[in-house]
């Protein structure tokens, strides 16, 4: 609107006080629309979940279907954490250190799951791993069920974060003195002393940063866990599809435990980054 | 040919070559290569045979029929009504994120730390709780929706709750990618052209606009991408009317469900390109920054 009126005021002070662009408008149309948009729906959810006593909140959590899909949730979340640190923390290392082909490729698609709608990623691990395909009838003749099961649930959740350990961690390695490994090296330490005195502590605020956006963004993980995990209460039905059956039934009162128990667990994980933001930047000063 | 790329992955590590006289093969299954190996695998386990895996059911459900399906009225609507969510989130939230960007780059005032928490919520919240909050604040008994439904616009089940739904969960990208650029840009260029005799607008259109330009087309790239393949949150407030409030996103999981595999493959394919293509822009305008840097 003001952004392009013509100052009446004298040039100075108007660009100062007397249009849109002054400090004080512009920080009140920001705290204005993030307030409006962020912490109004948050603050109306739970005034909605706490407003009727936390007697009626525990009886929508108390459900033996909803706290199962909590503690699936956070069991297939660790899961993934476990293998995304093992293997991001690897890949990062491989990008950084080493040179072979086809590594500007991997460097490239890291990303792909950021971008791939997750109905998408839902589909493209059904189509490979489910049972319709040839993989997916080779490995259940094997005992081993992928689709529709847990190990579809943990792979769903290993896709849809793979970037977040390896891009925390790669700036790291990239930065990291190689002085300290070679005097290290120098000293008598082996490979595996100067893996474990160098430079682990020096990626692991960068690792405990990825997991815990993995964390997050596992915990609340909706549109790949849909589709290949078949959804069963008490065995494969997560804490955000437990939401969205509720929701669809027309009982929203039942979905309010369980929204507000992953509302706390993504602003514990929030606060956790923070402090490990904080930790990062101490050491860096 | 084969000799040199094993020894070129060996070299690149900061350890002696092994003595010539060890074989070829304890060389290849040195510990460079074995890690090099397992992330090859991992990745092509993860990502790259998936991804194959979803070309070629396209092709193995008739390139026909998938074609066709992708022509029906509901395909078109669904992808139609998804584009145009995505511009309208798109614009609002690169309007308003460049102001957000602006006051934390900026400024400094009391709640600032508080403010830029709540700004990451949208990453960390579960787009199902994202819907169901909108659901809480639009429906007929919220404290907004109470409002509107009294002036007779609905918000819930219908196009407003979905673009305010995919708003929500795009809001922090354009910000997060500005805000480093502006503080890296400084003031003084904005100072010397307001002294100059520049107004607030000619200072922001000429100067910061320009030096916040890369930033910003990667934070809307992103939006975009999100906004395209934005699913929970849309399809919780839009109760998913087919024809009506059916998204691209939940015409596939509509498909899927009612096992009609071709349309699902098509539409998905389609998303997975644009959503290529948009990463390939982010990684041009990534190179292009980094070269200017260099």
């Amino acid at each position: 609107m003001g952004f392009g009126r013509k100052n009446t005021d004298t040039r100075g002070s108007a660009a100062r006080y007397g249009d849109l662009g002054s400090p004080f408008v512009l920080r009140a149309i920001a705290v204005g629309y993030v307030g409006l948009m962020i912490a109004l729906p948050i603050l109306a959810l739970s005034v909605r979940a706490f407003g009727d006593g936390l007697g009626s909140l525990w009886d929508s959590l108390r459900r033996p279907d909803a706290l199962y899909s909590l503690e699936l949730t956070v069991v297939m979340a660790l899961a993934m954490v476990v293998v995304n640190v093992v293997m991001g923390t690897l890949t990062a290392w491989v990008l950084i250190r080493y040179r072979f082909p086809g590594q500007s490729l991997v460097n490239t698609l890291i990303d792909l799951p950021f971008a791939v709608p997750t109905v998408v990623t839902g589909l493209m691990l059904v189509i490979l791993y489910g049972p319709q395909s040839a993989v997916g009838r080779f490995l259940s003749s094997n005992g081993v069920e992928v689709i529709y099961a847990k190990p579809g649930i943990v792979l769903a959740l290993l896709f849809v974060t793979l970037p977040f350990v390896v891009r925390s961690v790669q700036p790291v390695l990239m930065g990291l003195d190689r002085e300290m490994e070679e005097a290290a090296a120098t000293l008598g330490a082996n490979r595996w002393v100067v893996f474990r005195k160098v430079i682990v502590p020096s990626i692991l605020p960068a690792v405990l940063t990825g997991a815990a956006l993995s964390f997050s963004r596992a915990i609340g993980e909706f549109g790949s866990v849909v589709i290949v995990a078949g959804n069963i209460p008490m065995r494969t039905q997560v804490a955000s599809v437990f939401i969205y059956g509720e929701i669809e039934s027309d009982n929203p009162q039942g979905a309010l435990g369980v929204s507000v128990a992953l509302l706390a667990g993504s602003l514990l994980v929030l606060i956790l980054l923070s402090l490990l933001q904080r930790i990062g930047r101490s050491r860096d000063a | 040919m084969r000799e040199n790329q094993v020894s070129d992955g060996g070299s690149a590590a900061a350890n002696p070559k092994p003595p010539a006289g060890r074989s070829r093969m304890r060389r290849a299954l040195g510990p460079e290569n074995l890690m090099i190996g397992a992330v090859v695998v991992w990745f092509s386990v993860l990502v790259l045979f998936p991804l194959g895996a979803m070309v070629r059911g396209v092709f193995d459900s008739g390139f026909a029929d998938s074609i066709r399906s992708l022509g029906s009225p509901v395909a078109l609507h669904a992808f139609w009504l998804t584009l145009g969510i995505t511009v309208v989130a798109v614009i609002i939230n690169t309007f308003f994120g460049v102001i957000v960007a602006l006051v934390l780059a900026r400024q400094r005032f009391v709640g600032k730390l508080l403010f830029n928490g709540v700004l990451d919520l949208p990453f960390a919240l579960s787009p199902v709780v994202a819907g169901f909050m909108f659901i809480v604040l639009f429906g007929p008994n919220g404290w907004l929706g109470r409002w509107f439904e009294a002036g007779g616009i609905r918000i819930i089940f219908a196009l407003p709750g979905m673009v305010l739904a995919t708003i929500f969960i795009t809001l922090p990208f354009v910000t997060r990618e500005v805000v480093p650029v502006l503080q890296e840009a400084g003031t003084e260029q904005e100072d010397a052209a307001r002294t100059l005799g520049a107004d607030g607008w000619q200072t922001f259109r000429r100067i910061t606009v320009p030096s916040i330009r890369w930033g910003l087309g990667y934070g809307v790239c992103l939006t975009a991408s999100r906004a395209l393949g934005e699913f929970g949150a849309v399809l919780i407030v839009s109760g998913s009317v087919i024809g009506k409030t059916q998204t691209a996103t939940s015409y596939i999981h509509q498909e899927f469900t009612d096992f009609h595999y071709a349309g699902a493959f098509a539409a998905s394919l389609v998303l997975a390109v644009a959503s290529f293509l948009m990463l390939m822009t982010m990684e041009v305008i990534r190179r292009r920054v980094t070269a200017r840097m260099e």
